[in-house]
């Protein structure tokens, strides 16, 4: 049952990665990218990651994805088909070439490797909000402030890109 | 049983899968999904490791990843707000402004 669920969901976020790299319209791409984050959330309901998994839909597929949306639909592109010029075709094919070597260099040190820790129960509260939150306010609580920090600076980031300048609009 | 193996191979396949995406799109909004795809990838086999060594470490990671990529993707999307009011375009091809 763990088996086929796994290959269930793995196939499903490999085929919607599939659809977003392949895709020249934005929308469809974001739409694509959600499909994958919530097969990645069933991933990690069954590696008992529940904290994880409801963080996941919450976060990603929920506040990320939603600001793509956004910025797509804030944006209104229009398409155009473009095709890249012979060099730039060119490095593109050694680029992918390069990106399947890494691929295969990492399947291979996985399949290398034994697979030395078995899958065994999971501890009582393994996953759970309790377990992880535990963490994150003791042995973590450095990083987690820090994380904190890193949130207020991107607010304070992003409001001053984004915002329109005053001196502009009076030229 | 699903292996360990199969949860990192499959970690693999995306991050691959995002790579080519950043490589191949000229999109500059798809090309920040594909490097969402590609954190989205390590977050799996962190989630994969934490379980299969039954530490929660690997969950905590996992928290700070998806707050970067917050902080990544609300800054990120900025800057392409504010480059598209001087030009009209996502096209990574046609920003060069900085180009020498």
């Amino acid at each position: 049952m763990q088996l086929l669920m796994f290959y269930l969901l793995g196939l499903g976020a490999v085929v919607a990665a599939l659809i977003m790299v392949t895709n020249k319209r934005p929308v469809r791409a974001a739409m694509s990218l959600i499909a994958t984050m919530s097969f990645l959330a069933g991933l990690y309901v069954l590696l008992d990651a529940h904290l994880i998994a409801a963080l996941q839909l919450i976060v990603y597929a929920g506040a990320i994805m939603v600001l793509f949306l956004f910025v797509i639909m804030l944006l209104n592109i229009e398409e155009k088909e473009g095709r890249l010029a012979g060099s730039a075709l060119l490095w593109q094919m050694i680029a992918i070439a390069v990106v399947g070597l890494v691929f295969v260099l990492m399947v291979s040190v996985v399949k290398l490797s034994d697979n030395v820790v078995p899958l065994g129960e999971a501890a009582a509260l393994f996953g759970t909000t309790r377990a992880v939150g535990k963490m994150l306010f003791t042995e973590y609580l450095l990083p987690f402030e820090i994380a904190s920090v890193l949130l207020l600076a991107a607010i304070v980031g992003a409001v001053i890109l984004a915002k329109r300048r005053i001196d502009d609009s009076d030229q | 049983m699903v292996s360990l193996n199969s949860y990192l191979i499959l970690g693999a396949m995306l991050f691959s899968i995002g790579a080519v995406g950043v490589f191949t799109q000229r999109n500059a909004l798809i090309i920040y999904m594909c490097i969402e795809l590609m954190l989205n990838a390590v977050n799996l086999t962190l989630v994969a490791f934490s379980r299969f060594l039954n530490n929660l470490d690997g969950h905590v990671f996992v928290f700070m990843i998806m707050t970067v990529a917050a902080a990544e993707a609300a800054v990120g999307l900025s800057i392409i707000i504010s480059l598209f009011r001087n030009k009209p375009t996502v096209n990574v091809d046609d920003i060069n402004l900085s180009k020498g």
